[in-house]
């Protein structure tokens, strides 16, 4: 503990005048003195301006969506076409999210199947499985997956994953192409499936280390109540590991989804875009919402850029609601499990 | 595996153990010779029909390793001892699972990035090079990232401690509460979103053109929620006891602040913006936006479109010929070298100054 040594101790604990009750009892709040009073003014202060950022995104992400809606010729949710400088429609502005709605939900909830399993495999394995001395290290493993940069994900997944992915296609397409789900007309395999693989990479670390977080937390009695009745290590995770992290699991997942949501670069790199809709999520096509404004970005002028805009608020509003209820969720379970007291 | 069960009379196996409490057991070196088994019959099989990809080989071998452990278990230890097998090696293959893509993609990043990665290709910038011509490098592109990076920190490092020190020695009701929620719910902005709020406001409004510090701008936002934070858990680990002593003693408490407290949290602090700043580094979405790239050196964050590392891959993986895809596996691995020597230095100085909690 270096405490320093040379801040030089009052010879009066009570400010400088004479101590009356009352100012004896401001002065143990500790915000009379001019310097106290500042520090306080400037941390609540800075606070206050992260909430006014909040607000500002908000704010004008919601002005300039306006003014671009304003002007849009189609029905902004329902429209299969992006075309803001009216190209195909003589200079009218034309665009909607629905095929950008598809592809970002079909994406990550690929991502969130592959991912949540192994995530919580992972993250059991880490609390519960692993050698001791074994799982420290493995949790740092975990953590490098999460510090690698989304642009070096996208590139692998683009130059290295992708090409060998046909085979897997092909395979599913045999066996399972009835479903219409699983039809791959063969082409590059830059499609919704490859980035919910992609995602679900990304996404593994928050998923595990949250989840781990809470079946660190399970109260110990739980688990040798159950070893003493003679349950296998199975029967004691089952029993009381995993009813007690489920609401834990569930935020863990919610806190992924919204990783997945918003993930811009990976997915631009490795989608071959369209403005279609199609069952099949093996075929190329399809959009999401950061990946469309990526890739228009460049091409785009002040309008187009208000609508790509106007897009990235329904971004913004999905992954606020889906982020505030997952930690919602946290928040609640940490009231009442008393373990972080 | 300490855990013996006793078994009740008339188990499934039925065999007789040897000792009447305890049930039968497999040997302990059971799983590791089902796992080099499978992986024997997996590599095998994998020749044998000629399959071309390895990781068909290690799926058959790890499929084989759950079915053979499920299945003798259950002949000789019964149904539970056998889910309980089931669960611990399904457990195990997630984890190596897991592990696949991570060496596949630091083994392909430096294969394929130390090709073009020398000195030359980082004093070099692309000024003078077409897209599809050998040489050039990213030194521009290293200048840029640092620049937008360092000012990024100059914003938000003050905005993120002081917030975080509210929130610890001074928040009580409402508004400590609203500003810990929302700073959860800004950990979760897409960084596009950041992108573009800036876009809206700095660009399209107020006119100005892009410039690495609007890339800045957008990179604050992203970084001040993960300091906020990191050195939230960090104040709260200091000793109470310290507060008191130095309150006691008479100290104004933002001198106790200053002095005891953040002292005492430093180290971790210091992991904390760290850790921070390897996040925006390899940020590539608001780059795009905002401070559009240049293939020459500019130097100066605040005039004109400037070059950053994340967005350097981006751009060269696009102009999709075999010299640009080198010079971006070089620059990303360029890239997850410096991000993981930040990650590797932050934890160093955690580890060497963590305060002693007394638990």
């Amino acid at each position: 503990m270096d405490i320093p040594t040379d801040t030089p101790p009052k010879p009066s604990p009570v400010p400088d005048g004479k101590p009356t009750p009352t100012e004896q009892k401001r002065a143990s709040r500790g915000a009379t003195r001019p310097g106290d009073r500042i520090f306080l003014g400037l941390s609540r202060g800075s606070g206050i301006v992260l909430l006014g950022i909040m607000a500002a995104v908000a704010a004008f992400l919601a002005y300039r969506s306006s003014v671009a809606l304003a002007d849009d010729s189609g029905n902004f949710l329902t429209t299969f076409e992006w075309d803001p400088a009216g190209i195909t429609t003589g200079g009218k502005p034309y665009f909607g999210i629905a095929v950008l709605v598809f592809g970002t939900i079909v994406s990550s909830i690929i991502a969130l199947v592959i991912a949540v399993p192994i995530a919580v495999g992972i993250a059991l394995f880490i609390s519960h499985y692993a050698p001791r001395q074994l799982a420290a290290p493995i949790a740092y493993v975990i953590d490098l997956l999460a510090a690698v940069p989304s642009i070096v994900y996208g590139l692998w997944g683009a130059i290295v994953v992708a090409p060998n992915l046909t085979g897997l296609y092909s395979w599913l397409d045999d066996y399972f192409g009835w479903t219409g789900i699983f039809e791959y007309q063969g082409g590059a395999p830059r499609s919704l499936m490859t980035v919910g693989i992609l995602l679900a990479i990304m996404i593994l670390p928050i998923i595990t280390n949250v989840s781990r977080e809470v079946f660190l937390q399970v109260p110990k009695f739980n688990e040798e109540a159950a070893l003493a009745l003679g349950a296998t290590r199975w029967e004691v995770i089952r029993m009381s590991v995993l009813p007690f992290g489920r609401s834990g699991i569930i935020s863990a997942s919610m806190l992924g989804l919204g990783r997945a949501l918003g993930e811009t670069i990976a997915v631009a790199t490795v989608l071959s875009p369209s403005f279609i809709i199609q069952a099949s999520v093996l075929d190329y096509g399809g959009g999401t919402f950061a990946q469309n404004i990526a890739s228009k970005f460049s091409e785009a002028d002040e309008y187009g850029r208000d609508a790509l805009i106007a897009s990235g608020l329904v971004l913004f509003v999905i992954t606020l609601l889906v982020n505030g209820a997952a930690r919602m969720i946290i928040a609640r379970r940490k009231e009442y499990s008393g373990a972080n007291a | 595996m300490s855990i013996t069960t006793v078994k009740p009379t008339g188990t499934p196996g039925g065999k007789p153990s040897p000792s009447d409490l305890k049930a039968a057991r497999l040997p302990r070196w059971s799983p590791y010779v089902i796992a080099v088994g499978s992986l024997a019959v997996g590599c095998g099989i994998g020749l044998a029909a000629d399959l071309d990809s390895r990781m068909q080989w290690g799926l058959i071998a790890a499929i084989l390793f759950v079915g053979v452990s499920y299945f003798l278990s259950a002949t000789v230890e019964g149904g539970r001892q056998a889910k309980d097998r089931l669960a611990t090696s399904v457990v195990w293959v997630m984890f190596l699972l897991a592990v696949v893509p991570l060496a596949s993609l630091i083994y392909e990043t430096v294969k394929r990035g130390s090709k073009v990665l020398d000195g030359y290709f980082l004093t070099h910038s692309m000024g003078v090079v077409a897209d599809d011509e050998a040489g050039g490098g990213i030194y521009h592109a290293l200048i840029g990232t640092l620049e937008q990076v360092g000012l990024a920190c100059l914003i938000a490092v003050p905005i993120g401690l002081l917030t975080a020190i509210y929130l610890v020695e001074y928040g009580r009701g409402k508004l400590a509460k609203t500003v810990t929620f929302f700073v959860d719910v800004m950990t979760g902005i897409p960084s596009i979103v950041a992108g573009l709020f800036v876009l809206s406001f700095w660009i399209l409004m107020l006119g100005f053109g892009p410039s690495g510090w609007a890339g800045a701008m957008a990179l604050s936002i992203l970084m001040m929620p993960v300091v906020v934070r990191s050195t939230e858990e960090m104040l709260k680990l200091v000793p109470n006891e310290l507060r008191e002593a130095s309150l006691a003693l008479g100290v104004p408490k933002w001198r106790t602040i200053l002095k005891v407290v953040l002292p005492t949290a430093i180290g971790g602090i210091t992991t904390g913006v760290m850790l921070a700043v390897a996040r925006i580094a390899g940020e590539t979405a608001p780059v795009l936006l905002l401070v559009w790239g240049t293939p020459v050196i500019n130097s100066d964050p605040f005039k004109d479109a400037q070059a950053s590392l994340p967005l350097y891959i981006y751009q060269q993986y696009q102009s999709g010929n075999q010299v640009g895809y080198d010079r971006a596996w070089a620059a990303a691995l360029a890239l997850i070298v410096f991000i993981m020597i930040l990650n590797i230095v932050a934890r160093g100085i955690a580890r060497w100054k963590a305060p002693k909690t007394g638990r």
